[in-house]
């Protein structure tokens, strides 16, 4: 391959005819473009529904010794407001530990936590009311940064340690040794639908609740809780979300259950939607984490030892934070062999929210630790900073197991970033902005390739299972559910493709229904990248079961072998003779074969000790790399991405257009993390950063004029959906090599010896802050 | 016509004319559409005219039986203030046929909608540039989508799907009528006979005397003219004052706040004009911010991108340029470079007019020099003189739609390279938008040299003592401001400038 230039074999299309592999449009794509897709808003309410809202606690922490709602109960429109004691049940919707309250009792222990709720017949009026609440709380000292709580050893959750070898030892042998500190920002999920429930009470102790979750039957179990009653009482249903990115993981418990409380209080439907402020302040966030570094290597900037302490604001409760920071852990090493190491992982207790899922789930923190170390390296040897990731690869048969035992059997990383090295041109952009930089007093260029090793399946290994429910009707229809939930990425299409490849049938044929707890019980979040993985397999079961009875009865309108009859092109087909799907539907009814089947998937190979975090957590990694190219201002610490190409490792592809829209919408995201999205909380612990106002995703200026989006050409080792890889956080991470650009950059004002002083997110600030700290290094050759 | 209040509030709602009477005045556009109408494509994302969800599209008559396409933030928009004027939703893009408009159908091609709740307001936007561009480059696609934010695509495949105005047969897609193209390839407007139809109708719904509007208890006074708002205003000096509502609506949505009397300006239509004149450029204070900044242009170009980079196209539709001076927000973004430039303010109460220099406007944190019953009728600039070296430099922490940290604009008067006058206008840095002064009696008089704009950039960076805020610290201000003086010089002043902007470079590619 010399031609840099040469596209990749395409494993991309499928064969003709083939559903599964082609880029088929979204299931809602025309529904979303003409405004009729419903989100739970949008749904019509019934005769006499009520609008929530929260009243929160104006302090970070704090005994909270009385709440006064005389003003909210006779503000115009209330009918009803509940304080923690009106709670029937439970008042708790931890996922895991049951720290989570749902409205404050006793103590409230982050600004925002909602420590009332208001019923009123407009939600004007419930808004206007929750701010009439009075609370009588006693101040206590909050705690409000990683770095406080490190000091009070203040932990929600007790520190793990991960180690191979004797760091200490081989950092004492290593031929060179660094250190440093760099932090990384949280991020406010800002999915452009904010949290949002309706709760209808039914007849008896039921309860009908749509809303806007990833996890369904989470919020089915505690909203029984809460309630009092069975899991069998309440059922939720979501059709779509309007974004989640793990910001609905768990976080809409609480609200669902605020809504169910006070609608079998009043008897009425209750919808609470968050308004985009009470949003950003009272549901969690991306952990904020501190990475400290101690690092020994060798002349070629091979690490031989490395000692990291990744610590973590988690907020007031555990919520996720074990599996998120268990997963910074997991992703500490990326794609890099380290030999002799200690990974040291705090939970950090604050008096903020408490911080959740998002895309990547830990794993972006645990990258971007070891790339700065990989950085730090690369400044301190003269080397290309490519080259010493390289050098730190993964081996294919030899240094190939991570950190927590599990070897890595499908290593592709090395390949994929010589290929990327080469498409990219990476070694002659080098050579021309070294140049460039020389020659340009403010503008300085960055660039930079970084690879992304992401390991695929819930760590909480039950979660790795998933059920579906297929009806094939006697029109020849087929109606899917299944316990994945739809956030737009695409889920739902995919499936659906997977079901109508399976029976033959043209896409449209096969419907997939909201995702409904009375339907499929116990699914799990759909999360962790694995929505089609598992999905997609229960799916298929499904679709066998029914398509064998069909091929059965078909066999016989044929005359035929069953196992001779094929499904394709909206026909059962034996040996010359054919049947339309519809009509061996309608004789199948008649003939009184079952057309409903239920189907079921729990991945296999996996096995992890929580307690060592060792073993296989992950069936399979995904791969990719990036090439960034940046641009700064070294008078104001304005920044832009000019430019990146992308590698990515899908496997064998489900649906191409969907692939890209994830990989492309997850670089892009990664980016506004790492470069752009700034969560300022003042001296009080008060969020200053609660609207698109003040806290700054990107808009399409910020997507680069140049971009290129590839796959690898390979299909996935492991036996998933179709030999498909999970491709929904994974490429958040590719965004590294934007940051990492960023530094470069950075490093070209003092001649790439010193790795900059720069943090996450690099806003203009903070880069011009390293620009001047790395000019006054250089001008007293420290 | 009533004056008593009972008169409805008349608007053409996707076609068809609506009369809507007994709401709040203070009752916006996306709760009427959602609550009252059902119309619930249009989405709630942010109520503050920062995430594009709620885009719609108004149409306002030209006069000369064209209209305007406009889209605007319905999250932020007062319903009466849609008097006399046509609203599209998104509902009303597909053809009668049931077929989607070219520019849905190329987001469902271009795979452009994820969760697709940012959707229908992209295609709004899309609608809108649609009407107004042939085939928009990529830079007029940005400025298009700056108010519209999309969380899940990387916005990739909706600036794909923007590329294809250019080639969408109208004809064949069945995109006729209002909804057809609004720009030929050569530039020319294209006018359909319904456009004409529609405009005409809102002629027909033009008012020639104050509209007043009540509505739960609260009332609305939308005079005509600047002799009504005179007449308004001192009968009314408690009155709250809105123009566009792009802060008011805030007020509304967030603080929900009742503004009791609100007396508008946007319908006076002698106060919507902008005059350039043989010394001045008169904008009246009801011409929005898109106008105004049209007309300032022509005479300083060098300000194109601080009024590209002034909120959105949708707020800028919206809001006025004398909204934005009479609120006097220390982080307006116009005020820094009407100071530099030696603007006026032209406040009238009752007959009597009173100018002056804009930043005489602001006297403390949210405090003006406008007393009750007086309005801001005006802003007069004054037209460009020779040997001007202006530039207007704003920092935030996102290029589009955001807020500054620091706003410098800089204007010297050169005599050959003798600095004839300097007047600096600066936001972000104190607590009114203001001047600085000490920096200017620095470089007046002197020559404009790198020595000077040292020592001009080191005076800049003591003259204010600006706050730690979300959008940056004090110490970044103050670097930031001599910086940018720095930056002035290297663009202005060296002999052989620099790249001075990440805007100038692209990818080694």
């Amino acid at each position: 391959m010399n031609d840099p230039r040469v596209p990749l074999p395409d494993l991309g299309v499928p064969d003709a005819g083939a559903v599964v592999g082609a880029p088929l449009p979204h299931d809602s794509a025309a529904l979303h473009v003409a405004g009729e897709a419903a989100y739970t808003d949008d749904l019509p309410e019934p005769k006499g529904t009520l609008h929530a809202a929260i009243g929160v606690s104006p302090v970070a922490h704090g005994r909270l010794r009385a709440v006064n709602l005389d003003a909210v109960r006779a503000a115009p429109g209330v009918i009803d407001a509940i304080v923690a004691s009106d709670i029937p049940g439970a008042n708790d919707v931890g996922p895991i530990v049951r720290d989570d309250p749902i409205l404050a009792d006793g103590g409230v222990q982050f600004a925002g936590q909602p420590v009332f709720a208001v019923a009123a017949t407009s939600a004007d009026a419930a808004r206007r009311a929750a701010r009439l609440g009075r609370f009588d709380i006693e101040p206590l000292p909050a705690i409000l940064t990683v770095e406080e709580a490190m000091a009070a050893a203040a932990f929600v959750l007790p520190p793990v340690h991960v180690a191979r070898g004797d760091a200490a030892a081989a950092m004492a042998r290593a031929p060179h040794r660094l250190s440093g500190t760099v932090r990384s920002g949280g991020q406010d999920h800002f999915y452009l639908e904010g949290q949002v429930a309706l709760a209808i009470p039914c007849e008896g102790r039921t309860m009908h609740v749509h809303c806007s979750t990833q996890h369904p039957g989470e919020v089915q179990h505690m909203v029984a809780r809460a309630l009092g009653v069975d899991d069998h009482d309440v059922v939720v249903e979501c059709r779509r979300m309007g974004g989640g990115f793990g910001g609905k993981e768990t976080q809409m418990s609480l609200f669902a259950c605020v809504a169910a409380i006070l609608a079998r209080r009043t008897g009425r439907a209750v919808k609470l939607r968050l308004d985009r402020d009470d949003d950003m302040r009272s549901t969690g966030k991306r952990h904020a984490f501190v990475h400290g570094y101690d690092a020994g290597y060798d002349d070629d900037g091979r690490i031989l030892a490395l000692d990291l302490t990744l610590a973590s604001r988690c907020g007031f409760s555990a919520d996720l934070s074990g599996p998120i920071n268990d997963r910074a852990v997991f992703h500490a090493d990326n794609a890099y062999w380290l030999p002799d190491v200690a990974i040291h992982s705090y939970r950090c207790r604050t008096n903020t929210v408490s911080d959740t899922a998002f895309r990547g789930f830990g794993g972006p923190q645990g990258m971007f630790a070891i790339e700065a170390v990989i950085d730090a390296i690369a400044r301190a040897t003269g080397l290309d900073p490519l080259d010493v990731r390289k050098a730190n690869l993964y081996g294919t048969s030899e240094r190939n197991v991570t950190p927590y035992g599990m070897t890595v059997e499908d290593n592709i990383a090395p390949g994929l970033i010589e290929h990327l090295e080469r498409t990219s041109r990476y070694r002659e952009r080098r050579a021309d902005i070294t140049a460039w930089n020389e020659a340009s007093p403010v503008i300085r260029r960055g660039l930079a390739l970084t690879p992304v090793k992401f390991g695929i399946s819930f760590t909480a290994t039950h979660y790795n299972q998933a059920g579906a429910l297929l009806h094939v009707y006697s029109d020849g229809t087929a109606l899917l559910n299944h316990g994945g939930t739809e956030m737009g990425q695409g889920l739902f299409t995919k499936v659906r493709q997977v079901v109508a490849q399976e029976l033959g049938l043209a896409p449209d044929r096969v419907r997939v229904t909201a995702s409904d707890t009375s339907k499929v019980p116990n699914a799990s979040p759909t999360a962790a990248s694995s929505g089609s993985d598992l999905n997609g397999m229960a799916a298929r079961d499904a679709a066998r079961t029914v398509r064998g009875r069909l091929a059965a009865h078909a066999a016989r309108m044929l005359g035929c072998e069953a196992d001779a009859v094929e499904f394709r092109d909206g026909r059962a087909i034996g040996s010359d003779r054919s049947i339309p799907f519809a009509k061996l539907a309608r004789a199948a009814y008649l003939a009184r074969v079952p057309l409903s089947a239920t189907g079921f998937y729990a991945t296999p190979k996996i096995h992890y000790d929580p307690k060592t975090l060792s073993g296989r957590p992950f069936f399979y990694f995904s791969y990719g790399a990036a090439c960034a190219e940046v641009a700064i201002d070294t008078l104001t610490g304005e920044h832009r991405l000019l430019a990146v190409d992308i590698l990515h490792d899908v496997g064998r592809s489900l649906n191409p257009a969907i692939d890209r829209g994830q990989i492309e919408g997850g670089f892009l995201q990664g980016w506004g993390w790492l470069a752009m999205e700034e969560l300022v909380w003042d001296a009080k612990g008060d969020l200053r950063t609660h609207a698109p106002s003040t806290y700054k995703i990107p808009t399409s200026r910020d997507w680069p004029v140049h971009a290129r989006v590839d796959f690898w050409p390979g299909e996935n080792r492991e036996a998933t959906i179709h030999r498909s890889k999970a491709v929904g956080e994974p490429p958040f991470m590719l965004a590294l090599a934007g940051y990492q650009a960023l530094r470069d950059a950075v490093a070209s004002v003092a001649g790439y010896r010193y790795a900059p002083d720069l943090d996450a997110p690099a806003t203009d600030e903070r880069i011009l802050a390293a620009v001047d700290d790395l000019k006054r290094r250089m001008g007293s050759g420290a | 016509m009533p004056a008593d209040g009972t008169d409805p509030i008349r608007f053409v709602l996707n076609g068809g004319r609506v009369d809507v009477a007994g709401v709040s005045p203070q009752t916006t556009l996306l709760t009427w559409l959602r609550d009252a109408r059902q119309l619930t494509g249009t989405k709630e994302g942010c109520a503050e005219g920062d995430c594009g969800a709620c885009t719609v599209v108004v149409a306002e008559s030209r006069r000369d039986g064209t209209l305007a396409w406009k889209p605007v933030n319905a999250c932020i928009r007062l319903l009466p203030s849609l008097d006399g004027k046509a609203v599209f939703t998104v509902e009303s893009l597909r053809a009668p046929s049931g077929a989607l408009h070219p520019v849905q159908q190329a987001l469902v091609e271009c795979h452009a909608s994820q969760c697709g709740f940012c959707t229908p307001g992209f295609a709004m936007s899309l609608f809108g540039l649609y009407k107004n561009a042939s085939a928009p480059s990529r830079e007029a696609t940005d400025d298009a989508l700056s108010g519209n934010l999309c969380r899940c695509t990387g916005y990739r495949p909706i600036l794909a799907a923007a590329e294809r105005i250019g080639a969408i047969d109208a004809q064949a897609c069945g995109a006729t009528g209002w909804r057809g193209p609004g720009v030929a390839a050569d530039g020319s407007r294209i006018v359909s006979g319904e456009e004409q139809l529609l405009a005409a109708q809102l002629d027909t719904l033009r008012r020639d005397e104050t509209f007043v509007y009540e509505g739960e208890g609260r009332r609305w006074i939308a005079p005509v003219d600047a002799d009504g708002l005179a007449a308004a205003c001192a009968a009314h000096p408690d009155a709250h004052i809105v123009a566009g509502a792009t802060d008011v609506g805030l007020w509304i949505t967030k603080q929900h706040r009742d503004l009791g009397t609100i007396v508008a300006t946007g319908a006076a239509r002698d106060l919507a004009l902008v005059r350039v004149g043989s010394d001045i450029i008169e904008i009246g204070a009801a011409a929005t911010l898109a106008d105004a900044f049209d007309a300032l242009e022509g005479d300083y170009p060098e300000l194109a991108e601080a009024w590209q980079r002034f909120a959105s196209v949708p707020i800028r539709n919206a809001g006025t340029l004398g909204g934005n001076i009479a609120n006097g927000s220390p982080i307006g973004d116009s005020m820094p470079a009407l100071i530099a430039l030696g603007a006026q303010v032209v406040l009238r109460g009752g007959g009597t007019v009173r100018p002056m220099p804009l930043e005489d406007y602001y006297l403390a944190y949210q405090k003006t020099a406008r007393v009750p019953g007086e309005f801001v009728a005006a802003v007069r600039v004054p037209r460009r003189a020779g040997g001007l070296a202006l530039r207007a430099y704003k920092l935030s922490k996102r290029r589009d739609q955001d807020i500054s940290a620091v706003f410098a604009a800089f204007a010297l008067l050169l005599d050959g390279d003798r600095i004839v006058s300097a007047r600096i206008g600066c936001g972000g840095v104190a607590a009114t938008p203001t001047r600085a002064t000490a920096t200017e009696a620095v470089l007046a008089g002197s020559c404009w040299t790198p020595n000077a704009a040292e020592a001009a950039a080191h005076a800049l960076e003591r003259e204010f003592a600006p706050i730690d805020d979300m959008r940056a610290s004090a110490v970044y201000r103050r670097r930031a401001l001599g910086n940018l003086m720095r930056r002035m010089w290297l663009e202005t002043g060296a002999s052989t400038p620099p790249a001075t902007r990440v805007e100038q470079v692209s990818a080694t590619w």
